[in-house]
């Protein structure tokens, strides 16, 4: 084994790193954002409405993730309609594209957490609200959903770890994250189990990185468990 | 093929995919499954460096990316198979074909993850019945798969499901390094068609397909082994009340 490639390599794999961690950020944003519309939809009672979000995540939570991007990124471009709409600049990069499916992808999952968490709510916390006079919206914005973020937070957080590893997909459509930066190096140097280890424990930090700060959030969060 | 008049040829290709996309599966559930035994073991041991052997094993599985150690075992593997081979004075050049490396990588992250729910299930089983087999003269290994692995196939049968699932996509992943399966065939077709929507959304639903037909076995096994519990839960309930 020689190890010096990766002290010779190891800025290209920090520069991977940083692409990796755009990725699982703005997609872990994305789909937060994404998922409490449809975490609320699928809670619906109406069928015209939950059939949507239904729909949504059994494909998502179904198929594989690698499909999903080769789906946005190689088949959209099979249409005319979108190569020649205003979102084509976006929808050929493969850094949006990757964005963009993990983005879908994680929705699915953090929905259902979501939804998991509202449900966990006891009861007469709704109860109360409505004996306070709240309307629906003003039930959700000031007392559910802070509850249920709460409620969700580790779930959460072992979800952005998922991504995180999720995000080593987006180097099979060319793009230069960890994964991507890893095996453009190796095919200069040859020396596959010098630099894949060394890109296995830049993970690991990234994702005890990911873990730390999940705990910092959690004890603000949940400040009354602590005790 | 037999289907190869009725349908078209691209089809009989995705089906001939799909057929290795199970067999992976099934492979590396096994090896994983051993894997998850051997971590729960190890996890639970008393004797410290093999418990740190464990937990290291969990860590390194969860924050290392799936498709990262497909690559690390099947460009890896070489330069150490050829090592261990030229100690038995073998010299001529060795590569694992890429079923042969993705069975063990998924086998591997299949089975840091069952070592979480294998542990979990030991747990859940009464230390009151490891100390009766003790006291009837039992020893460590007649009691493991005598006493515990047929309770803890019970218990962990839910979370393992689950791993199976999860598994079944991950399969997409050898794709990568050539294997012929379900997500390689469909690549195949849509260089030839260029149709690339068109036919991923076929592979997407046939992975759906095999996620429901796989739901329903697990829900299938996991309501036969909880067949003893039922109606006793059912009374117990009953006391509990009146």
């Amino acid at each position: 084994m020689d190890w010096s490639v990766i002290a010779e390599y190891y800025p290209r794999l920090l520069e991977g790193a940083w692409t990796t961690l755009q990725l699982v950020v703005l997609s872990g944003v994305i789909g937060l954002v994404l998922a409490v519309p449809m975490a609320l939809a699928r809670l619906s009672e109406k069928r015209w409405i939950n059939i949507f979000p239904h729909a949504y995540i059994f494909f998502f939570r179904g198929t594989p993730l690698l499909i999903q991007i080769f789906l946005i990124y190689y088949g959209l471009s099979q249409f005319e309609v979108v190569r020649e709409s205003i979102l084509w600049p976006f929808l050929k990069e493969p850094y949006w594209c990757a964005i963009i499916t993990l983005g879908l992808h994680t929705t699915a999952y953090i929905a259902e957490i979501l939804r998991g968490a509202i449900q966990a709510i006891p009861k007469g916390e709704v109860e109360a609200c409505r004996v306070m006079g709240m309307s629906k919206f003003t039930m959700y914005r000031r007392i559910l959903l802070p509850r249920a973020f709460g409620i969700m937070l580790p779930a959460y957080g072992n979800e952005v770890i998922l991504m995180l590893k999720g995000s080593a997909l987006a180097s099979t459509i060319t793009l230069l994250d960890l994964t991507g930066m890893a095996r453009t190096i190796i095919a200069r140097t040859y020396t596959p189990e010098e630099i894949y280890i060394a890109a296995g424990v830049m993970y690991l930090l990234i994702s005890w990185l990911f873990m730390l700060f999940f705990k910092v959030l959690d004890n603000l969060f949940n400040r009354h468990r602590l005790a | 093929m037999l289907f190869d008049g009725l349908i078209d040829g691209f089809t009989a290709q995705l089906l001939a995919g799909t057929v290795m996309t199970v067999k992976v599966t099934l492979a590396a559930t096994a090896l994983g499954i051993c894997l998850g035994l051997l971590g729960a073991s190890a996890r639970l041991s008393k004797i410290t460096p093999v418990r740190w052997l464990g937990d290291g094993y969990v860590g390194f599985i969860r924050g290392i990316p799936e498709l990262l150690i497909v690559f690390l075992i099947y460009f890896g593997s070489t330069r150490l198979l050829m090592f261990i081979a030229s100690q038995f004075g073998y010299n001529e050049y060795i590569e694992l074909s890429p079923f042969i490396a993705g069975v063990i990588a998924l086998g591997l992250t299949f089975g840091g993850y069952a070592t979480e729910v294998f542990r979990g299930a030991f747990l859940a089983i009464h230390p009151g019945q490891k100390e009766a087999a003790e006291a009837l003269g039992m020893g460590k290994l007649r009691i493991f798969f005598r006493i515990q692995l047929p309770q803890v196939w019970r218990v962990a049968l839910p979370g393992l499901g689950n791993l199976i699932l999860v598994l079944m996509k991950d399969t997409a992943l050898i794709s990568v390094i050539g294997l012929e399966e379900l997500t390689r065939k469909t690549s195949m077709a849509v260089t030839a068609t260029r149709e690339p929507f068109t036919w991923y959304l076929t592979a997407a639903f046939m992975y759906l397909a095999l996620t429901v037909i796989a739901t329903l076995l697990l829900n299938y096994f996991e309501k036969r082994s909880r067949r003893h519990e039922l109606p006793v839960q059912g009374s117990y309930s009953k006391l509990a009340e009146g």
